[in-house]
């Protein structure tokens, strides 16, 4: 894993010798492919050139040996009798004092910060739910400050060490606890120690015919216990749910103690449900150290499609119309033209002359018989799953509705492209980085009828204070609909500018994102559809729940962590 | 505040731009060649074209018009098919019908007319070119001064010779009731609607659904006149602020992502309707619009009206004017199509922006020699204009004077340069001969003698007075750059203070009496006092001190010429108080007001004891009335036909003391702004 960017180490984009993008390493479908059309993209899209190339990226180390670590001595002294691993290391300690957030991932932005930014002590490897309890009771004594990391992947500076934070700093490594303790058939349930990765809980599950088919974008990564602390989504929770129609039963602690249900009954009516208070906590009440979870049989059969609708508007009207039938496949994503022409750019070289002119074929069909503008086009990208027969009926169903909206099937590799792209944008990101471009993306959910209206306006609010702060080149911004619910849908953002001849880049880009947060509140989105909270959008939770209801959850949080024991201060 | 004067700052700036006549590279073109010209304007990003009849159904197909349909059939009692077929009424007496055949059709008659009557049409073009970009982004409001009927074509004409989209127009609906004409104008994009609306539910909803949609659209730029009407007084009227609620309320709930309002000021030498708007006040009731009236009136095409500016103005941005007033999640809990009124906090934005719109119209008004002459004339005794006439010469003195004080108060001249003064003022003599002629050096108020036999004295007087009124309009014109100096001037004089807190009080007392007269932008009272202060300060007609305004002796006539400025209105105002006092009623019909108020003007008048004619004009009485409805003096008691009024006389007598400075003067809670 790298330190200062998303992902395998391994994995990454580059640019080779004759100037041509290249995606290395051999985990993805993309990788070790040539990608012609990258470059010329980004030039367009960006006005980045490969000539300007910002500074090589040097070891963390150099620059954390001055931090002194200054600990109780007494908690050292017990903390070693436990006989709990811990780690001291500068480069282990930065590493779990940050998220995913772009500018903290990357050295350039790093090393303005540097000096200004807390970093945890200590971390600790657990294997077992009471190393937990033993380590949260000495911390109790010693009035050292915790904070759970699960997977790493948070985009809301929820792992961020608070700088107003005097005490010490104990990161509680959870990814040691990965196993899965034992498997209901007869129930359809699991129960797993938190720490585990999801794609090795998918790969666990499925070596014994099961799945959970909670897949968010960052299941290479991000951590089962990570998900509940966070309400996380799966993208094919049409089919299996979100991570609160998953859990059955959860087992978290707390300074108070171990708090968990007594039974594992699918429902129950006995006051608010407690698991609520623990999802979405954001690691400030405990840690979550098991869960059981649901578990399905492996699909019979998947298949992946995609649509292509002349514009974006009529794409939506689609998406509404399959989640008003309640007929949404498992997952169901509408791009706009922006990342259909990013997707695009993304194809790998291909290798016979035959590909390329039935890609050939295929772009005169939809531009020129079909009338579609190459610039309005959009994308839905499909996934089903199930029984043969029924997927394929099921597939009927939904191009018969895209047909009405304009929609033309546009082929089942299409669609398995769109979602590879997911896993590798973030590798992106960080090409990107190299050529002083800086991105991120954000997500809210909204009513059906604003679906439309906060796309628009908050690209257009991208762009406009992007060119009012000065930034040379146009940006990127661009949207997709990533979930469709009765009632609404997730909608995602993606922005990135150039940012040569910016003197403080980071300001900018933070003020960019905070005006696209304030864009989508005014447009009657929500703060947060399952990124969470965290440290940075925390300004906006007393007008999202009201006074009451973060009074509520103050309450809580002072009965079950009176001090602050779990002091990353996210949420309130 | 620091909003608007960033926005007021940046219109200042604009006093180097170029002006380009568009009427003269096209006077050798053809005028068929013109009209058939290709009009290609680049088109609208956010949506495609639309259609009319698309737009009429959208609206008719509305969720919004659907609910309050079964709402209304509900109240009434009638079915929801009838209900429906009236709102297909509505519509069908409302909708544009645009169509670019007829606008070629109105652009070769309107060109040949324009060409006869005017010298010249002059247009900034710069500020076409950010429009034309402006139109792609967003959609765009044209907000036009309204003076003349010939406003409804000239935005018009001018885009199409630009290739900019067509406006939609908001017009009244006596236009639509023309036969050909009212369907010609339907067919160059107005729209129509009805004057009373009162409390007429769906009518209401048909409109303002209409009018949203077209913003939403965004397929073309609305046009609307913020005032509301023409002004029969070449005044800025206080703005209507429903239309401008309409306007706003697709971005306040997001539906838009801005829109774009632009100011426009068309300033004319000459307008055409001068007489008739004179008439108009003096009580002659105004001719119906109809066909046959325009055939009839078709002889003012015969003359000439010099020339006409068209001031683009920077288009600006609701969104940014709005940062900070309205907090736009509001809208988030309610679904955005049902119903509901703009709250407290839209209102109070969608007037302030208003009102600053009629500001920056009036700051792109340019001034014409004329409307400065106009000023000079009326502060003569009016015996002398009629009898021994004024000395041209002196004329030219005082105009030139006032000339360089107007320039210090920034307004925007339109003098024309390298010509010599005197030519200037005696073509913009020849120009007005309606109102004013020279003859052997002597200026003369130009009365109407059509048939040269006796007059009776009343007659005599009313000829004059439809004269004068026509040279207060002209001063009108230019009341705006002195308006607020002026209102300073008086307060000194009123109160005879030099204290700055009690010449603000007085300040805004007078601002408050006079808000129907002139306009202000709410809530910036002190930014206005403080703006006449330096004002007065750069042309040395005070001192400034940190706590006192003092007069200096430097230029003692700027102080007097201010005052002598707002005479009439004050004298009017006074003789109003006056009549309402000493009536013997407590209640009064406005009809019967207007008649018993034009009787004591004309007697005083005759007798010598009055010497301003604008008390006889219906619009100063009508102002009257609204401005002691807003101090809570009169209060209305009958919503029907006749307008009755219950007058408070010691209130009104209490006015009266502050304004003659007898008593010191109180700011009234005015009561909350019931225009809407």
């Amino acid at each position: 894993m790298k330190w200062n960017g998303w992902g395998y180490s391994d994995s990454r984009f580059l640019f080779n010798k004759k100037g041509q993008a290249e995606f290395t390493g051999n985990r993805y479908r993309l990788s070790g492919m040539i990608i012609p059309g990258l470059k010329d993209w980004m030039e367009g899209t960006f006005g980045a050139n490969l000539q300007h190339k910002t500074q090589a990226t040097v070891s963390p180390i150099l620059f954390f040996f001055s931090i002194l670590s200054i600990v109780s001595a007494a908690f050292v002294e017990e903390l070693k009798s436990t006989g709990i691993p811990f780690s001291h290391e500068a480069e282990d300690r930065v590493f779990r004092a940050h998220g995913k957030k772009a500018h903290f991932t990357h050295f350039n932005f790093w090393f303005e910060k540097v000096l200004f930014i807390n970093v945890t002590l200590f971390f600790f490897f657990f294997y077992c739910h009471n190393d937990v309890v033993k380590i949260v009771e000495l911390a109790c004594k010693h009035n050292v400050c915790l904070i759970p990391y699960g997977g790493g992947t948070s985009v809301s500076s929820a792992l961020e060490c608070p700088p107003e934070e005097t005490r010490s700093i104990v990161s509680l490594d959870t990814s040691q606890m990965n196993r899965i303790l034992w498997i209901d058939e007869k129930n359809l349930t699991a129960h797993v120690e938190s720490g585990i990765v999801g794609q090795d809980l998918e790969r666990l599950l499925n070596e014994s015919g099961y799945c959970t088919g909670h897949e968010p974008d960052s299941m290479e990564f991000s951590s089962l216990g990570g998900w509940v602390a966070t309400r996380a989504s799966g993208m094919k929770k049409n089919i299996y749910g979100n991570i609160e129609d998953l859990v059955i039963h959860i087992k978290m602690v707390t300074p108070r103690g171990v708090i968990e249900k007594s039974c594992q009954g699918p429902r129950m009516s006995t006051g608010p449900d407690i698991h609520h208070f623990i999802l979405g906590s954001e690691g400030t009440l405990g840690v979550v150290t098991e869960v059981t979870i649901k578990i399905r049989p492996m699909p019979e059969y998947q298949k992946y499609g995609s649509v292509v609708f002349p514009n974006f508007e009529q794409g939506v009207a689609c998406l509404r119309e399959v989640a008003r039938q309640r007929c949404a496949p498992a997952s169901i994503r509408l791009m706009d033209n922006e990342q259909f022409k990013f997707g695009h750019a993304l194809k790998p070289q291909v290798s016979s002359i035959f590909t390329s002119f039935l890609d050939g074929l295929k772009k005169f069909y939809i531009t020129k018989f079909k009338g579609f503008d190459p610039n309005r086009l959009c994308v839905a990208t499909l996934l089903f799953e199930g029984p043969r027969e029924k997927v394929l009926q099921h597939e009927k169903q939904v191009y018969d509705i895209a047909a009405k909206f304009g929609g033309l099937a546009a082929g089942e590799d299409n669609g398995q492209r769109g979602y590879m792209l997911t896993f590798v944008i973030a590798y992106l990101r960080d090409l990107g980085m190299d050529y002083y471009v800086i991105g991120e993306s954000f997500e809210t959910s909204v009513p059906w009828d604003r679906v439309l209206d906060i796309c628009r306006n908050v690209k257009a609010r991208i762009i406009r204070e992007c060119k009012d702060k000065g930034v040379q080149f146009p940006p990127l911004s661009t949207c997709r609909v990533t979930q469709t619910y009765d009632a609404g849908a997730c909608v995602y953002f993606y922005f990135a500018f150039n940012y040569r001849g910016l003197s403080d880049p980071v300001h900018v880009y933070e003020q960019v994102e905070h005006a696209a947060r304030e864009e989508i509140l005014a447009n009657g989105g929500s703060l947060s559809h399952h990124h969470g909270v965290g440290k940075l959008r925390k300004e906006w939770m007393r007008e999202t729940v009201s006074n009451v209801g973060v009074g509520m959850l103050k309450s809580v949080k002072d009965y079950v962590d009176p001090n602050n024991i779990f002091g990353n201060r996210n949420l309130l | 505040m620091a909003n608007t004067y960033r926005v007021l700052d940046k219109v200042h700036l604009q006093d180097e731009e170029e002006f380009v006549d568009i009427l003269e590279d096209k006077r050798h073109c053809s005028d068929l060649r013109f009209a058939f010209r290709t009009f290609s304007p680049p088109p609208y990003k956010g949506a495609p074209a639309c259609s009319s009849a698309e737009l009429n159904q959208a609206v008719l197909e509305s969720q919004y018009l659907r609910y309050v349909i079964n709402e209304v059939a509900l109240e009434m009692g009638s079915s929801v098919e009838e209900v429906r077929d009236e709102a297909c009424g509505i519509m069908r007496e409302m909708s544009q019908n645009l169509q670019l055949r007829f606008i070629r059709l109105m652009g070769f008659v309107v060109r040949k007319v324009f060409k006869r009557i005017f010298s010249a049409i002059y247009v900034n073009m710069e500020r076409l070119q950010a429009l034309q970009q402006a139109t792609q982004e967003c959609p765009v409001i044209l907000m036009p001064n309204h003076r003349s009927y010939i406003d409804f074509l000239v935005v018009s004409y001018i885009l199409f010779n630009y290739d900019i989209p067509l406006p939609v127009i908001a017009a009244g609906i006596p236009l639509a009731g023309m036969t050909i004409v009212g369907e010609m104008l339907r067919r160059s994009g107005a729209f129509f609607i009805r004057r009373a609306i009162g409390s007429d539910k769906l009518y209401w909803a048909v409109l303002s659904e209409y009018v949203r949609t077209i913003v939403r659209k965004g397929f073309a730029p609305l046009e609307f006149f913020v005032e509301g009407l023409r002004s029969r007084t070449l005044k800025s009227l206080p703005p209507k602020l429903g239309m401008m609620n309409m306007i706003l309320e697709p971005f306040f709930k997001g539906e838009v992502y801005d829109v774009t309002l632009l100011p426009i000021s068309i300033s004319y030498d000459r307008v055409l309707e001068e007489s008739l708007l004179a008439h108009e006040l003096l009580g002659v009731p105004k001719p119906r619009e109809s066909t046959a009236g325009l055939l009839k009136a078709s002889r003012v095409l015969q003359e000439n009206y010099g020339c006409m500016h068209v001031n683009f103005g920077r288009p600006l941005s609701a969104r940014r004017l709005c940062e900070g007033k309205i907090n736009r999640c509001q809208y988030n809990l309610t679904p955005r199509d049902l119903p509901q009124k703009p709250n407290a906090e839209a209102q109070a934005c969608g007037s302030w922006l208003a009102h600053m719109i009629v500001r920056l119209q009036e700051e792109g008004a340019l001034t014409s020699p004329w409307s400065l002459m106009a000023c000079v004339l009326l502060q003569v005794p009016t015996a002398a204009l009629t009898e021994e006439g004024l000395l041209f010469h002196q004329l030219t003195e005082r105009t030139l004077w006032l000339r360089k004080l107007a320039l210090d108060f920034r307004a925007h001249l339109n003098w024309p340069e390298k010509v010599p003064d005197s030519d200037v003022m005696s073509s913009t003599v020849a120009l007005h001969r309606s109102v004013v002629y020279r003859k052997a050096g002597r200026v003369y108020l130009t009365r109407n003698d059509e048939l040269e036999q006796k007059h009776s004295m009343e007659e005599d007087m009313m000829r004059t007075a439809a004269a004068l009124l026509m040279l207060a309009s002209y001063r009108n014109q230019c009341l705006h750059v002195f308006v607020r100096p002026a209102l300073l001037a008086l307060a000194m004089s009123v109160t005879k203070s030099t204290r700055k807190d009690e010449l603000l009080t007085c300040f805004c007392f007078l601002q408050e009496v006079f808000s129907n007269e002139f306009v202000f932008i709410p809530g910036q009272s002190s930014q206005d006092f403080e703006e006449a202060c330096s004002l007065l300060h750069k042309c040395k007609a005070v001192h400034v001190g940190q706590w006192e305004v003092t007069n200096s002796d430097t230029q003692p006539e700027v102080l007097s010429f201010l005052q002598e400025l707002l005479k009439p209105f004050i004298e009017s105002y006074q003789l109003m108080f006056r009549f309402l006092c000493e009536e013997r009623d407590c209640v009064f019909r406005e009809k019967d007001f207007l008649s018993g108020v034009r009787t004591l003007a004309t007697k005083l008048i005759v007798s010598g004891e009055l010497h301003t004619y604008e008390a006889l004009s219906s619009d100063m009485q009508k102002n009257v009335l609204s401005s002691l409805r807003r101090l809570g003096a009169i209060t209305k008691i009958t919503t029907s036909q006749n307008n009755e009024y219950k007058v408070n006389k010691s209130a009104v007598r209490r006015t009266g003391d502050m304004l003659a400075g007898r008593i010191p003067p109180q700011i009234v809670q005015a009561a909350p702004d019931a225009r809407l």
